[in-house]
């Protein structure tokens, strides 16, 4: 419609103002209704409202739905080069999946930092806060919508496995075996949240998306490389460094002591960073 | 049709008391006290920098206030369960995502408010965006696009109350008439409007009260009418000087606007004695209108001083 058309639509509305007005509105006069406590008048959002809408910040861009889009198709990539190449006894679903989760094990987590970070340097933080006061519960909705991209992506991690061991099959020079445990699965889908739960938690501390993701890859590695030059903190890595934590995760071979360690590492790196980042994000002015 | 409760009175939808924000050393907003009333359109007035964002973004629950208390409705922002409904806000018409198209911008307000999708359509067409420029990206938007995307993401929540920050910047004069229009009938259908601009006759054409900010302090509040009543009037001779000497001698304050006139502080008729007794030709008297509050304006937020206004007002 022209602005032409509006000038008129908004004369006629002047000049006549039982017509309903031009912001298309239904509310005849407003001070008329004024019955109710304003506190009371309108719902709050609920969780599961505020979580689509975080999803949907996840997929509604182009660097959004490209970064995604990108990890599931290297995840096919793999899976179906798992299953045409290398050892003929690897070629099977279990094998597959253990490389179709890397691209996501990599790009979830960038997405997880930019999910915490877009706020902010989207200076989008103005319009979303003003929406929903409670800050928290936009983290909140985060972390949620994180999770079950985390799921999601689990998910697709197992089809792109299926594709290639399928393509092996068909080429007819693999092991071909379709074994796999619920504890392989279950374990894979833990190593890829707790990854997703890291970025979230740097994002949300650290605020500045580049920062935040250069921390995310740099600093586990700093540990490691730390653990290994110096042989007093080897104790103190075997805990508290990611990298090796985490390792037996993706191998699906953890246990006993493993689990304590993780939970250890994982107080450390993703829950003192989620809670210290809401308490800053809380208090932060929006500008 | 403006506004008040069954007993005649007027409650205020946006009051706002002794707000003071101190950053450090600096005090950006000090003891700032205005109301706004149903059925009426605030303009709040300062010069850049004069802290109008900041008491905003404080009534809006986006900056923490020093001291002092802001409401809406009688409720602190924050403690409004979905205050979109209640208030529609534009603080900053570029803070939006350039990635996100502006018919994705208003969804993803539409589903966090829990109203139809069918008011993003609504909107889009009540600000001028609908069809193809409802599926650019924001970032391809000129500022006076995103102006009329973000009053539609204000309105959105069919709110009572609507509070906007320097939603004329990048408007054409068309789109400023145009935008004058929707807030007009917005407050005359009972609606509060409060909105800032560090430039008067953006405001003076559709405000009906005017609250002037300047270093941080309110210098004059009052309507808008009595503020231009008190402006004065205007005086302009054939001999300028002449004209001067006479006001200084009838004891009537007088200053000189930058196109030569006389902006006389007393009535019509004690600047026409004035000019009679020292036979001084006038070529124009008149009631100073914007032109005075134009100086007053510049003069109180040059100055940042009240002394003066509270004469006035």
């Amino acid at each position: 419609m022209s602005t032409d058309a509006h000038t008129e639509l908004i004369r006629a509305a002047v000049a006549s103002p039982a017509a309903g007005g031009a912001t298309g509105t239904r509310r005849a006069a407003m001070t008329t209704d004024d019955h109710g406590d304003p506190r009371t008048r309108f719902k709050r959002p609920t969780a599961w409202r505020l979580t689509a809408v975080e999803l949907r910040k996840t997929v509604d861009t182009r660097a959004g739905r490209w970064l995604l889009i990108a990890a599931a198709a290297i995840a096919v990539a793999v899976g179906i080069a798992r299953g045409l190449t290398g050892d003929v006894a690897d070629r099977t679903f279990a094998g597959a999946l253990e490389l179709t989760l890397l691209p996501f094990g990599i790009l979830l987590p960038v997405m997880g930092i930019l999910l915490m970070t877009g706020e902010w340097s989207q200076r989008t933080a103005l319009a979303t806060y003003a929406l929903v006061p409670e800050r928290r519960r936009i983290t909140a909705a985060k972390v949620r919508a994180g999770l079950l991209i985390g799921l999601a992506a689990a998910v697709a991690s197992v089809g792109a496995a299926a594709i290639g061991n399928a393509a092996g099959i068909a080429a007819g020079d693999a092991d071909g075996s379709w074994a796999l445990s619920a504890s392989d699965v279950g374990q894979a889908l833990a190593a890829q949240e707790l990854n997703l739960l890291m970025g979230l938690g740097f994002g949300l501390l650290l605020v500045s998306p580049a920062l935040a993701i250069v921390a995310y890859f740099a600093l586990p590695t700093v540990f490691s490389i730390l653990g290994e030059m110096i042989s007093s903190l080897d104790d103190a890595t075997r805990w508290i460094a990611p990298n090796e934590v985490f390792d037996p995760l993706t191998t699906a071979s953890a246990s006993g002591d493993d689990w304590a360690r993780i939970a250890v590492c994982s107080a450390l790196w993703i829950v003192l960073p989620l809670v210290v980042g809401s308490i800053r994000t809380h208090r932060r002015e929006v500008k | 049709m403006c506004g008040g409760g069954p007993d005649g009175t007027v409650r205020s939808m946006i009051h706002v008391e002794h707000l003071t924000k101190r950053y450090g050393g600096h005090t950006a907003v000090d003891d700032v006290s205005f109301a706004c009333e149903p059925g009426t359109v605030t303009g709040f007035l300062g010069p850049n920098g004069a802290g109008k964002s900041t008491t905003m973004r404080m009534l809006c629950g986006l900056a923490l206030p020093t001291s002092g208390t802001a409401t809406v409705l009688g409720v602190p922002y924050a403690e409004l369960p979905n205050p979109g409904r209640e208030i529609g806000v534009l603080l900053d018409a570029s803070a939006q995502h350039a990635g996100r198209t502006g018919h994705e911008v208003l969804t993803l307000a539409a589903r966090t408010l829990g109203v139809p999708d069918r008011r993003v359509g609504e909107l889009l067409d009540t600000v001028g965006l609908a069809g193809a420029r409802a599926r650019r990206r924001v970032g391809d938007y000129s500022l006076g696009m995103r102006q009329r995307l973000g009053l539609a993401h204000a309105l959105l929540g069919d709110p009572r109350v609507i509070v906007l920050d320097e939603p004329a910047n990048g408007l054409d004069p068309e789109g400023i008439y145009w935008m004058r229009g929707v807030l007009r009938d917005f407050a005359d259908r009972g609606g509060t409007v409060l909105l800032s601009s560090h430039l008067l006759h953006e405001v003076e054409a559709v405000a009906d009260r005017l609250v002037v900010i300047a270093n941080g302090r309110i210098v004059a509040d009052g309507d808008k009418d009595e503020l231009l009543a008190a402006a004065g009037v205007l005086a302009r001779a054939t001999d300028r000087a002449a004209l001067r000497r006479a006001l200084a001698d009838a004891g009537l304050p007088s200053t000189t606007t930058t196109d030569g006139a006389q902006l006389v502080e007393g009535d019509a008729e004690a600047v026409g004695h004035a000019a009679l007794r020292a036979g001084v030709v006038l070529t124009e008297l008149r009631p100073a209108d914007s032109g005075g509050l134009e100086q007053m304006f510049l003069s109180l937020t040059g100055r940042g001083s009240t002394d003066q206004m509270e004469d006035a007002a």
